[in-house]
């Protein structure tokens, strides 16, 4: 009964979308004022419709009810609560209802919390928003409705993919959506402002919040991944350039674009055909993110849809969407006419080169993503591309970027002064060569490579230190004074300032990792021992348990330096009978400098087990980098620049909201 | 000229969907990447073995019995998932296995062999990855089923599972058994 409702929610759901885009539009257009506003009150019934229908769903796989074809297929009554309600986006149906959840909680959040947009532009950014909601919601009531029932119901589950049953998966789909469908935010405002042929510094005011919770949720969803790759897989690595990886990068580095040039957009009016087509380029690729992995068109470790008239249907609409989108591009763009004129060295310039040079990495990806797949369709010859294609072409692209990063901050608008701003960063070079210098000495007897890592880090660190310290006069005027200036600062300052500081972080993680990393492989019995990196360790005992809906071999291993313990790791290689599959369960003994990582293969106490063990130095630094270009992308968000148009409950009256009369 | 460069992004945008489309309207399944060289004869590359000690083949020697083809590499992670299971192959005499090592370090694939185990009966080292071309290998690790004439039966892509190799490998194994005079 409760599924039923869950499907005729959906159904409700499309009807109240439907209505969502025509009428807002048709008054837009007319400007009736009467009709406009129906886009508020729809937006809100398409929300809860879809989150009455999401419970339903929820609720079956929590009560475990076999009876509806998507819960016998993806749960087991023995599987843990956390796992039964991730379980319901850990399926094509199922993630299909939180995608459009999402993308409705998006309208929702326009049609409450954007009172002060121009009614016009809320009127047709939510029909925007609604139409796309028509779309997905069609795709998924025509090809891949939850609720279908079963006759008669299995006994049983057939059970979550084991590899998913993992709190880092658990939490990673809704992060990684809520980073692609805020695209679709960015994607309305862009078509809205095409329709208006208006585009200038409010626009970008408005939208850019938007981008930004988008933004941050991207990078918090492809870290959880990664993360979930990481410890889960039982490989060592971190990002292997998989499709599906690649799939959500891509639209991270035009999302990361956008966000910089819709800077420029918003204090120099200039850029603004171009960041419209960034805007609708990151939310193509954001649908691509969802097609490539849905479509089954390109194979890989996670995807878990393989059905081609599905396929079809997201390219109809991709097709529609972007198709159309371009069209008005190309109609409205070359009208709109340029903005302020900068000299190629300024600040402007050097958001310029940022935009070209994340622009062309996101093509090497693409390529390398999709390459194999055209060469397949043009000429029907197969080929592959690796991780070496992607070391070899994307790091050169990157390392420009990184050094541009620390002096594109210190040019000043309009025109710049190259030899000024690189005055300013001697401190920087001091950092780049300090930091490599400390590496090198440390690690003299390993490849020298990741020092160029490091160097390159410094720069980008001090660098952006010192941008922060020049803001508030630090040492200049008495420190007091520095203080009340860091008061005054705005919060997107110290937003950029983290998020810089988190790439050069990243950068010490990923280049340390990437040559110095070391691994033993040996065959050990109970009480052998093994040395890596100067630790020891000893396998202790073997133990079978059983754990809720699988049983394991559970290693234990004791960690020494020096005589004195260090740690105890328990690997685990856990069988889940229920899908007859296998997963490796490392365990990671973390310090801030490596992390000690371990895994157990196939064995028994006669010839004894498989144990990999892995040193992965400064993997810490990889999470850490993310995790403060998260926390700058949320400080950026309280911004008070940022209110007007963003998701944020202005006090007092509601009358004054007039274009361009508050500034930060 | 300047407005047709705002009209670009369109025609880019309309080729990447047309060369979508093609593959999930030209084959029904697309997961199943049929290999065009089915039934036909086996590619005839001459390549060394992986190293003096091992013994490699060409497409003489996989005549005679069904043997399976595997296409991996030392940096393909999935390769590491169904290694396991070709051990397995290996230990249990299931069918007949050759392996082609796919541009790859010969010392990190020897090393790799050393520590996860040798499944391989022979073993080719495939450096510049011209054979992979000939035999349309979309993406390692992938699997060739080959019949005792040399013909190319199956071809999975990705990495093998104990779910593939009962329901789509063996089955076919068994009939090529079973159909002597084929």
């Amino acid at each position: 009964m409760i599924a039923e409702l869950g499907h005729f929610a959906l159904i409700l759901a499309f009807v109240m979308a439907l209505v969502q885009t025509t009428v807002p539009l048709i008054g837009a257009q007319k400007s009736n004022t009467v009709l406009m506003e129906i886009g508020k009150p729809s937006a809100i019934a398409q929300f809860f419709t879809i989150l009455l229908a999401f419970c339903a769903l929820t609720n079956a796989y929590i009560t475990s009810d076999f009876s509806v074809v998507n819960v016998a297929e993806n749960s087991h009554s023995l599987k843990p609560l956390l796992y039964k309600i991730s379980g319901v986006w850990g399926n094509h149906e199922g993630s299909m209802v939180l995608w459009v959840l999402i993308l409705a909680l998006f309208g929702l959040m326009v049609a409450i919390y954007g009172k002060n947009l121009p009614p016009t532009l809320r009127a047709r950014v939510l029909g925007i928003q609604g139409s796309i909601g028509v779309a997905f919601l069609a795709f998924i009531i025509i090809t891949s409705n939850p609720f279908l029932r079963l006759d008669p119901a299995p006994l049983d589950g057939r059970d979550l993919n084991p590899l998913l049953q993992d709190p880092g998966l658990a939490f990673h789909p809704p992060m990684l959506y809520l980073g692609y469908v805020g695209f679709s935010i960015t994607f309305s405002f862009a078509i809205a402002a095409l329709i208006e042929g208006n585009i200038g510094p409010a626009w970008a005011r408005w939208v850019r919040p938007w981008a930004l919770l988008a933004w941050t949720s991207l990078t918090a969803g492809i870290t959880l991944g990664s993360w979930w790759a990481y410890y889960e897989l039982g490989w060592g690595g971190w990002w292997y350039w998989d499709p599906v990886e690649n799939a959500s990068f891509m639209p991270w580095l035009v999302g990361t674009a956008f966000l910089h040039s819709a800077i420029v957009v918003e204090k120099r009016d200039a850029l603004r055909s171009w960041t419209i087509l960034l805007a609708i380029l990151a939310f193509t690729l954001s649908l691509m993110g969802t097609f490539l992995v849905r479509s089954g068109v390109l194979t890989s470790v996670h995807a878990f849809a393989v059905d081609p008239e599905r396929g079809l249907f997201i390219l109809a609409i991709l097709g529609f969407f972007v198709g159309g989108a371009f069209i008005l591009f190309a109609i409205r763009a070359p009208k709109m006419a340029l903005g302020g004129f900068f000299q190629p060295i300024s600040r402007e310039g050097g958001l310029v080169m940022n935009n070209l040079l994340l622009s062309v990495a996101t093509a090497t990806v693409f390529l390398g993503t999709l390459y194999p797949l055209f060469l397949d369709a043009a000429t029907g010859q197969k080929v592959s591309v690796g991780p070496p294609f992607f070391n070899a072409t994307f790091i050169p692209i990157m390392i420009p970027l990184l050094l541009l990063m620390a002096i594109g901050p210190m040019l000043s608008w309009k025109q710049g002064d190259l030899a000024s701003a690189m005055s300013r960063l001697w401190i920087a070079a001091i950092c780049s060569g300090g930091l490599g210098i400390l590496f090198w000495l440390l690690n003299s007897d390993k490849p020298f490579t990741p020092i160029i890592g490091f160097a390159i880090a410094g720069w980008l660190g001090g660098g952006a230190l010192k941008e922060l310290a020049d803001r508030l006069l630090l040492f200049k005027i008495p420190f007091r004074n520095s203080l009340l200036r860091a008061k005054g600062l705005p919060k997107s300052a110290y937003g950029m300032t983290l998020a810089h500081l988190g790439i050069a972080i990243f950068v010490c993680g990923a280049s340390a990792d990437s040559a110095w990393r070391s691994e033993v492989v040996f065959n050990a019995k109970e009480k052998d021992q093994t040395q890596i990196a100067g630790f020891n360790l000893k396998l202790q005992k073997v133990d079978r348990l059983k754990g809720p809906n699988y049983e394991t071999e559970r290693a234990h291993i004791l960690v020494t330096k020096d005589s004195k313990t260090v740690a105890n790791l328990y690997p685990e290689r856990r069988f889940y009978p229920v899908q007859q599959m296998l997963t490796t369960e490392a365990t990671i003994y973390s310090t801030v400098m490596a992390d000690l990582y371990a895994t157990i293969g196939e064995g028994d106490k006669r010839n004894g087990w498989v144990l990999r063990i892995w040193y992965n130095p400064l993997i810490p630094w990889i999470w850490l980098g993310c995790l403060l270009m998260v926390l700058g992308g949320l400080i950026s968000l309280t911004d008070r620049r940022l209110r007007i148009g963003a998701p944020e409950k202005r006090k007092g009256n509601y009358k004054t909201p007039k274009l361009g009369t508050e500034h930060g | 000229m300047a407005k047709t460069l705002f009209i670009l992004p369109f025609f880019i945008f309309f080729g990447v969907i047309i060369y979508f489309a093609i593959p999930i309207v030209k084959k029904s399944d697309p997961k199943l990447l049929p290999s065009a060289l089915v039934d036909k004869d086996v590619p005839q590359n001459k390549l060394p073995p992986l190293s003096k000690n091992k013994r490699g083949f060409d497409h003489e020697d996989l005549v005679g019995g069904e043997t399976l083809v595997n296409f991996f590499s030392s940096w393909c992670g999935p390769c590491r998932v169904e290694h396991d299971l070709l051990m397995k192959i290996s230990k249990e005499k299931t069918v007949r296995l050759f392996g082609i090592n796919y541009k790859d370090q010969t010392q990190a694939a020897i090393n790799w062999l050393n520590q996860l185990g040798d499944p391989f009966e022979r073993i080719v080292a495939d450096k510049d990855g011209r054979a992979a071309i000939d035999w349309g290998v979309y993406g390692v690790p992938e699997t060739y089923l080959i019949d005792k004439q040399g013909k190319v039966r199956y071809r999975h892509v990705g990495p093998l599972t104990e779910r593939i190799l009962e329901e789509k490998l063996m089955p076919i194994i068994q009939l090529l058994r079973n159909n002597k005079d084929d």
